[in-house]
């Protein structure tokens, strides 16, 4: 992708001059990236039909979980107190938001796959930062489908929730579903990092990182008791998209916070942005890389 | 992996013991070999757990004020999600793919040269891993749910007993679907397609999402006798929580009767074919 | 300035040991119990031990993969894991058994992401690429993928990525492990014309003693996590007593054995007829001149020392370890 000519056929024996300019350090670390994302594209695209069907396997998981939400509605004309229209707008900021973080960094749960094949190793011993370099090197391009998907709910959902629109609201409907992504991205990597002392923790991450999709995929109204406590405020995800539905709708949050938490959502983000950062420095020191 | 130690019985024995001592055996190496994946069982436990949680209120939150939905009230509703989330690994509904893998590797070829059929041997040993889910998987959240939540207990005798033999069906109707899934890597060079398509529509046609009963009532009955799905959970769980008179609850149990021979006669058969494949084509 | 130093280095990890049915105890594991070296530049030092050891372990804390337990090391004056990626542009390292290329490219693809990883300047790349295709014999494989290709074309492969962007110090974990005897002398031949050049140091594992002959000067045994021998093997074979052998063939069998001074008999075979001499203070021609007045001498040969056999007894040598005496693993 970076240099389709270069990367790309026979290799010329002499390189075009203009490549040989010293290039800048920060260029270069970018350069960097750039090959190695587009050394995956091109990987992927080794396996063309397996790549069709798991574009369409993705979005098919989504799509079920927009169908769940329907049949619930088929029963019920209110959910924890909230109308259909009002709950779709919560499952769009939940899809869009779980959807981008899980296809730019939803890899890292592969973390143990790479300990114990040693990739881990062999991307410790090369001249970038460990966390970049594992997601480009295996960025999931066929999650992208889910990605359109749940942006397709969000612009479906807050254009027919009758939302009376403001300047606030229209910045919130934008920032919003960013701060979803990178408060997502955070817990994914956060999770991820148990593997660095637990290396046989399967799917423990999955009850927070999937766990959480689903939890904010319904009002938290839904939910009771300390389940509920520790979900939406100890580990911060009603941030995701209750609050910030609940100032786009403008309705009063039943469980009496103030509408300006829903402008909470990108501090939040932020915050467990930070808290994911340090999660992944202290384990990387505790790596104990494995075999002979 | 999966290594086999069939006791050779005496010459005295009919085929018939012979046969059942050699599946037991088989049965009980199954048991201990997942026996061993003592952590992998407890990181389970925990997201079961926390699914359990999810789906109980999503659940209770449908039904409403009423506290009553799909012929479900709300202590049902708690059986259904908790018991629901251990049978969940009981059955074993995602993440088998040994025989595939074998397919793929070519390891299979030790599989075909044993005496006994791979589809036996393959059964006897998900029994076996059955049994170890049963303690290790199913106990947990349904002892959670006895102790924080008001469940439904059952009333009639004979719910238990068909409990047991409905969920036994379960195991092996699951066991069926996951080996014709799997199957499909004698043919495929890449079987993910297959895979993920299982794991899409098993997890929501079985009834794990939501109970079949939220649904239209045409479309659960098109999907209880038209698929093998919810004969994989959502039986056992409405045979469990006593949703119909017994009559229903035991016609429900003989729905599942049904889809287990035809599911293990299909994998014979589909196991015949590739065999014979294997041998013209020398794999 | 030496370009690695190492000074108390350890490395401890906690393992989880059964015991009993159900009960699971943490124990403390020492994989390195405090090791001091030197290594200066140019020098190709081997280094080996038995499974378990402690090289891989060491190789990692020098390439910033580990974090020390405790004491420091210093790699082209940097700290492995605190400057990592900067460590990273000046070594180059080789797991023999796990890979650094891209499974699913061509290599020549791999090559060229390595190029923008380690931002190596497009001329530069081509001149090594060139040398490597030309030393290596990677023609008739560039192109293709990297997971079809035979273990051996990998492995020099995997040489060529780790030296595109021509570290001051090259690591090889067990470079030559499973490769067929032509691969072998293929890595060899080509290791050798390295450090022959001068200006790279490179540090070996492995378990095959016939890389270290071949190649390296200098030998540090290490066993239980600590360094049991350094010097050369020159130095190993005469600590540990191994002597070359003098190999003579008679016509006649001598009626008593033959006493030579600095050469006693070690082995009398094939019914008398041949007498095997351990050459300690005498000479070769001494041997001989001494034989030459008993019998007709039909043949003569030297034997040099088994390194095999040397450091087999090293390993079984009990190790003094905090007063202990603990017996090397086999």
């Amino acid at each position: 992708m970076a240099e389709p000519g270069t990367l790309t056929g026979p290799a010329p024996a002499v390189a075009p001059p203009e490549d040989e300019r010293p290039a800048g350090r920060r260029s270069g670390v970018l350069g960097a990236y750039r090959a190695l994302l587009g050394a995956q594209a091109r990987s992927q695209a080794a396996y063309r039909t397996s790549f069709v069907v798991d574009l369409v396997g993705n979005v098919g998981a989504t799509v079920f979980d927009v169908v769940t939400v329907l049949v619930l509605f088929g029963v019920t004309r209110e959910l924890g107190g909230f109308t259909l229209h009002e709950a779709l707008v919560i499952v769009g900021l939940s899809s869009f938001a779980f959807a981008t973080a899980d296809l730019l960094v939803g890899n890292i749960e592969r973390l143990p796959r790479y300990v114990r094949t040693g990739l881990f190793d062999a991307v410790l011993v090369r001249p970038l930062a460990a966390l970049p370099q594992l997601l480009l090197m295996d960025l999931p391009l066929r999650k992208v489908s889910r990605v359109v998907f749940g942006l397709a709910v969000l612009v479906a959902s807050v254009t027919s929730a009758g939302i009376h629109w403001t300047a606030g609201r229209v910045a919130l409907v934008l920032v919003a579903p960013l701060a979803g992504v990178v408060f997502f991205g955070a817990i994914f990597v956060t999770t991820s990092t148990v593997s660095f002392y637990w290396i046989d923790s399967g799917e423990l991450a999955n009850s927070v990182t999937y766990g959480g999709r689903d939890f904010t995929s319904y009002p938290v109204t839904v939910y009771g008791g300390w389940f509920r406590a520790l979900f939406a405020y100890g580990m911060g995800f009603a941030f995701v998209s209750y609050h910030p539905a609940l100032a786009l709708l403008g309705r009063a949050d039943p469980l009496g916070l103030p509408g300006w938490v829903g402008w909470a959502a990108p501090g939040v983000a932020l915050v467990a942005a930070a808290i994911a950062a340090l999660a992944w420095r202290v384990g990387i020191r505790h790596y104990r890389s494995t075999g002979s | 992996m999966g290594s086999v130690t069939a006791t050779v019985a005496p010459p005295t024995d009919s085929n018939v013991t012979r046969w059942f001592r050699t599946f037991g055996a088989i049965a009980v190496s199954g048991f201990r070999r997942y026996a061993t994946y003592r952590q992998a069982a407890v990181a389970g436990v925990v997201t079961n757990t926390v699914f359990g949680f999810l789906r109980y209120y999503i659940f209770l939150a449908a039904a409403g004020a009423s506290g009553r939905v799909a012929g479900y009230d709300r202590g049902q509703l708690a059986t259904y999600v908790w018991v629901g989330q251990g049978l969940l690994a009981v059955i074993a509904i995602w993440g088998w793919t040994e025989l595939a893998d074998r397919i793929r590797t070519g390891e299979i070829a030790a599989d075909l040269l044993r005496p006994v059929h791979p589809v036996t041997s393959y059964l006897a040993t998900d029994l076996g891993r059955a049994g170890f889910a049963a303690l290790s998987r199913l106990v947990p959240p349904v002892l959670i749910g006895l102790l924080l939540f008001d469940v439904y207990l059952p009333r009639r005798w004979a719910t238990l007993p068909l409990f047991v033999l409905s969920v036994l069906l379960a195991v092996v109707a699951c066991f069926g679907c996951r080996y014709l899934v799997n199957a499909t890597a004698y043919w495929l060079q890449d079987v993910r397609g297959p895979l993920i398509l299982w794991t899409l529509f098993s997890g929501v046609l079985a009834g794990l999402y939501f109970p079949l009963g939220f649904l239209p009532g045409w479309l659960e009955a098109l999907l209880r006798y038209g698929t093998p799905f919810p004969s994989l959970l959502q039986i056992p769980l409405d045979v469990l929580v006593e949703r119909h008179p017994v009559p229903t609850q035991v016609g429900l149990v003989g729905v599942q009767v049904g889809w287990t021979v035809a599911l293990l006669a299909l994998c014979r058969l589909v196991q015949r074919r590739a065999e014979r494949r294997l041998v013209v084509q020398g794999g | 300035m030496s370009v690695i130093e190492m000074s108390g280095l350890r490395k401890e990890f906690t393992v989880r040991v059964k015991v009993g049915r159900l009960r699971r105890e943490k124990r403390v594991v020492t994989a390195v119990d405090g090791i001091d070296l030197r290594v200066e530049r140019g020098e190709m030092l081997g280094y080996i031990g038995p499974n378990g050891a402690g090289k891989s372990t060491t190789l990692k804390m020098l390439t910033g993969v580990l974090m020390p337990s405790a004491g420091e090391a210093r790699v082209c004056g940097l700290r492995p894991v605190a400057e990592r990626t900067r460590l990273a542009m000046r070594i180059g390292v080789v797991f023999g058994q796990r890979s650094q290329l891209w499974w699913d490219l061509p290599l020549r693809d791999s090559f060229d992401l390595l190029r923008h990883v380690y931002r190596v300047p497009a001329g530069e790349h081509a001149t090594r690429l060139a040398r490597c295709r030309d030393l290596l014999d990677l023609d008739e494989f560039l192109d293709t993928p990297v997971r079809q290709l035979s273990l051996g074309q990998r492995m020099r492969g995997e040489l060529t990525a780790a030296l595109l962007h021509s570290p001051e110090v090259l690591f090889l974990d067990e470079p030559t492990i499973g490769l067929d005897v032509v691969s072998k002398q293929a890595v060899r031949g080509f290791l050798a014309e390295l450090g022959r050049a001068g200006d790279t140091t490179l540090v070996l594992t492995t378990h095959d003693l016939a890389d270290i002959e071949r190649l390296c000067h200098r030998l540090v045994v290490i066993d239980h996590g600590r360094v049991v021998h350094d010097g050369s093997i020159a130095a190993l074979h005469s600590r540990y007593g191994s002597r070359r052998m003098v190999v003579a063939e008679l016509d006649a069998v001598l009626s008593e054995p033959p006493e030579l001074p600095g050469a006693p008999l070690q082995r009398v075979e094939a019914d008398g007829h041949r007498l095997v001499f351990a050459l300690e203070s005498a000479t070769v021609a001494e041997v001989v001149a001494g034989l030459a007045g008993l019998a007709t001498l039909r043949d003569i040969s030297i034997v040099e020392p088994d390194i095999e056999e040397v450091v087999a007894r090293l390993y079984r040598a009990p190790v003094e370890v905090g007063g202990a005496a603990v017996t090397g693993a086999p």
